[in-house]
Formats: structure tokens, sequence, C-alpha cells
């Protein structure tokens, strides 16, 4: 579980995110919603601290990062899995490459045993035959799947997903979000996605916070969002003329 | 003012470059590789420029010196001096500061806006150390014998001229090349390129790790190293021989 307590952070002065205040679920999805510009990739590089925070704190299973020297941090770092905007591969190494770098890095396994872990994870993202292959080879999905075996080959705690889906076709973001659904249900990570895929909320979104103009707007479960009166949280579901007719016609 | 932002920026770089390694046997792996990278990847090319410049060198110094009150040896003593003082290790490191200095630059630049590096920060490592270290320490290695081999093939380009040409007899070219010899200007060329060679890996580095964007500024960026690296290596040129040998 990851708790998130009036945080502030700033760009030379402009406030980005204002007083945010939630909590992720382990076990759970969490969703962070809310329009280009919002603020959620700037949440997410706090939350892995890629950004230091302003004002605020964040707890990491009870865990005050802040009070936190630099080997504890590390330690946190490594029960971390990142998943990228754009995947985030290593370009010069093969698919087989990428995942093994986090073990041979950080862990003492022979070659036998990294072996048999990267077949596992890839296998987990079904990818078996990609082993040689190198990023330039593969499809945007396939770059998508294997950022995630790289995210879950260190057995991560807290798993963080930034616009898991965008730029894959509709099918392939389903089938992205349900791996990812899975991931957390089978290892029981607390994981944070961020999106603007109304799809993905309905399908996967055990918890939802809404970022609007930097500041924690609105905050529940899927089953809850349709029902909201908050006029921009629906004004952000109900974005395209589409979707507004359906909301019409049943209020 | 501008500048000197850089310079602090750059020296804030290279405090978290030169830290010890993670994992040791992976640094070795991947310092192999750089150096077969940036080092045995531009051998044929500086052999190329090496014995056409060595070439040039003994035509234009045969030229120059066309007169019966100076003996044909001196072209062969004139040659080695040029070479070895300032066309190898000078010349060079500037011709590696184009092909080095843009590779490294654009490597690194687009790890930077592939959030490859942010990737490298998250797992818990210390990128500018990862990704640079191996950079400059290959440079470091590989540029000095590049230099050495480069002096040798300019000094034997020199020599065909003499045996194709009736411009200095062979004999009195080798005479040349072995009169007055000072094993000092070696080390003192070996030592000026290895300083290049840092000066290139880690500048280039800088510009690369320091990109903000997307493609054209890793273009930008990769020009930025090529010009700065050059730039700033002249500079320490004239520094260096002015203590040196001024
Ligand atoms: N490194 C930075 N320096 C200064 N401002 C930044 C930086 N990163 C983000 N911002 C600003 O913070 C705000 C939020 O950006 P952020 O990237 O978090 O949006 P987002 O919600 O992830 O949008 P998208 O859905 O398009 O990815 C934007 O106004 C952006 O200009
Ligand atoms: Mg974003």
């Amino acid at each position: 579980m990851i708790q998130v307590e009036h945080l502030y952070k700033y760009f030379s002065g402009r406030e980005v995110l204002s007083d945010i205040s939630t909590e992720f679920e382990q076990g759970k999805c969490n969703l962070i919603i809310g329009q280009s510009g919002s603020g959620k990739t700037v949440l997410m590089k706090c939350l892995i601290g890629l950004y230091g925070i302003d004002k605020g704190s964040i707890f990491y299973d009870r865990r005050n990062i802040a009070q936190m020297g630099k080997k504890e941090r590390n330690l946190i770092l490594r029960e971390m899995g990142v998943l990228f905007q754009g995947g985030a591969l290593f370009d010069s190494m093969s698919v087989y490459e990428n995942v093994v770098f986090p073990l041979t890095m950080f862990s003492d396994l022979s070659l036998v045993q990294k072996r048999e872990r990267v077949d596992f994870c890839l296998q987990r993202v079904r990818l078996e035959k990609a082993h040689d292959l190198y990023p330039s080879q593969l499809s945007g999905g396939m770059k998508k799947r294997v950022a995630i075996a790289r995210a879950i080959a260190f057995n991560p705690k807290y798993l963080f997903c930034d616009e898991p889906n965008s730029g894959l076709d509709p099918k392939t973001s389903i089938i992205i979000d349900q791996l990812i659904y899975e991931i957390t249900q089978e290892f029981n990570t607390t994981t944070i996605i961020n999106t603007h895929d109304m799809n993905s909320v309905m399908e996967i979104g055990d918890t939802v916070s809404f970022i609007y103009e930097g500041k924690l707007w609105w905050r529940g479960s899927n089953a809850q969002i349709l029902q909201t009166d908050n006029e921009e949280l629906r004004q952000f579901i109900y974005a395209s003329r589409f979707a507004q007719e359906i909301y019409q016609k049943r209020t | 003012m501008k500048t000197l932002h850089l310079v602090g920026e750059y020296i804030l770089l290279m405090r978290r470059v030169f830290s010890k390694p993670l994992k040791m046997s992976y640094f070795r792996k991947q310092l192999v590789e750089n150096i077969s990278a940036l080092g045995l990847d531009s051998l044929l090319i500086v052999a190329i420029i090496s014995i056409f410049m060595g070439a040039v060198l003994t035509i234009q110094t045969t030229l120059q010196t066309e007169s019966p009150w100076i003996p044909a040896w001196t072209v062969g003593f004139v040659v080695r001096q040029s070479v070895v003082l300032e066309f190898s290790p000078t010349i060079v490191s500037l011709f590696l500061a184009g092909k080095i200095g843009s590779s490294i630059a654009s490597e690194i630049g687009t790890m930077k806006v592939t959030e490859q590096i942010d990737a490298l920060e998250t797992m818990g490592i210390n990128s500018a150390s990862h990704l640079i270290l191996p950079k400059i320490v290959a440079c470091a290695l590989a540029n000095p014998v590049l230099v050495v081999i480069s002096m040798f093939l300019a000094l034997a380009g020199g020599f065909m001229v003499c045996v194709f040409t009736t411009a200095v007899p062979p004999l009195q070219y080798i005479d040349g090349l072995t009169s007055f010899f000072k094993t000092f200007d070696i080390y003192y060329a070996l030592f000026k390129t290895f300083v290049f060679a840092i000066i290139i890996s880690s500048i280039s580095g800088f510009y690369g790790y320091r990109t903000e964007g997307g493609a054209l500024e890793v273009g930008k960026a990769s020009t930025q190293a090529v010009v700065g690296s050059s730039v700033i290596l002249l500079l320490f040129n004239v520094i260096l021989t002015k203590i040196f040998l001024g």
C-alpha cells in the first residue's frame, strides 16, 4: 500500500501538484486519471523518486521515504517495477538481455537461474519466442509486454505503469490491461496506472483517483464513477458527443 | 554566465560519473564493448588518414626545403617532429572528436529522451556512471593506441613517397627520422592524447546526458558535443604545449 499525504510539487515556482492526498491499495489496480497536462506523469515520477517533492509525504507500506538514507531508498527502488510510457527498453540489448538486466545488476543468481526467471517472465507476458529479437524488431504492443516482463523480473511489490496502452489499438489495449490486472492479482502488487482511457477505467479500475489541474478532484471505484455528481469528472468521462448522448438518455 | 552555468553542470555530472561501478563484471563487459565500438571501429579510417597525411607532409616538406644548403635528412626529421608532436595526437584526436563525440552524444541523448535513463534510475542505478564511465575509460585506453598506430603509419606514408618518387632518397629519410630523437616527445604526445580522450568522451557524454525533448534535440546535442569538445580540445592543446614545450 502506498499513501500520499498533502503532496505539493512546483516547477520553477509554478504549482503542478497541489495538496494531493490519496491511497493506493495492495493487490489492486489503482488508476490515476485526468486530462492531458493535469499532472499524472509528474505524480508518478514523484512516487518513483525521479522527482523530489516540495511538501507532503509518501509512505510505502508505512515507510516514509523522506526519512530514509540513500541505502534504504535504493532498497525501496528495488521493490518497484516501472513501465514507462514508451516502454523504455534498452535499444542496444536483446529482449532477453533487457529482462535479465535487473537480475544481473542486483542478484547473485546463476546463469541457469536467471535464464529460468527470464523464461518465466516472458512466458507470463506470452512472448516465448522473442528472446533474441531487438527492440527495433518489435511492434508497439510487444515492446510494452517486454517492458512488463522486465518490470516484474525482480518480483516487485509496487508496479507503476504510465499510460500502458497509449498508442495501441483497442484490442491490444485490452490485452495489456488484462495482463497487468492478472499480474496484480497473482503477485499481490500495489499497482498504479496512469491512463485517460475510459475503457481501462471500467475494466480494471479497482480504485480511481481523478486529477484535475494538479488537484485530487475525486476518488472512488469504477463502480461509483458513472454515478458521480462531480461536474469536472463528468465532463471527463462523457467527453465525446456520443457518450454525452448516452448520458442524457439515462438521466 | 551561460558558460559558467554549463561548466558547473558539467562538474556536477562528472562527480556522479566517477564513482565505483555497481558490478565490476558488468563494467568490464561494457568496457570491452566500448573499446570495440569507439576504438577498433575507428582504426581503418585513422590508418587511411595517417598514411595520406604522412605522404603529403613529406611532399610539402621536400618542396619547402629544396636548397643545396639544407641536408636531405632534414625532411625526415621535420616530418617526424610534426607527426609525433602535432599531427597524430592533435589532428587525429580532433577527427576522433567528430566520430566518437557524435556517436556518444547521440547514443546517450536517445536513451535520455526515450526514458531509458529514467528506467535505469528507477532500478536504483547511477545512470551517469553506468553509461558514461565505460566510454571515458574506453577512450582513454584506446585513443593513445590509435595515435601510436597513426604515428607509425604516417611515417610509413612518408617513406612510401621517398620510395616511389625521387624527392628524398629513402635512406636519407630514415636517417632524418632517427636523428635527435627524444623519448620525451612520445610521452608528451601520449599524455596529450590521453587528456584529449577524456575531454572528448566526457564532454560528449555530458551533452548527450542533458538532452531534453525528442529526436531533433538529439541531433542538436550531437552537434554541440562535436563543436564543444573540439574547441576545448584545441584550447587544452595550446595550454599543454605552452606548459611542456614553451
Ligand atoms: N520537467 C518539467 N518541468 C517543468 N514543467 C513540467 C515538467 N514536467 C511536467 N511539467 C508540467 O506539469 C504539468 C503536468 O504534466 P504531466 O506530464 O504530468 O501531464 P499528464 O497528466 O501526464 O499529461 P499526459 O496525459 O499528456 O501525459 C504540465 O503543465 C507540464 O507542462
Ligand atoms: Mg503523462
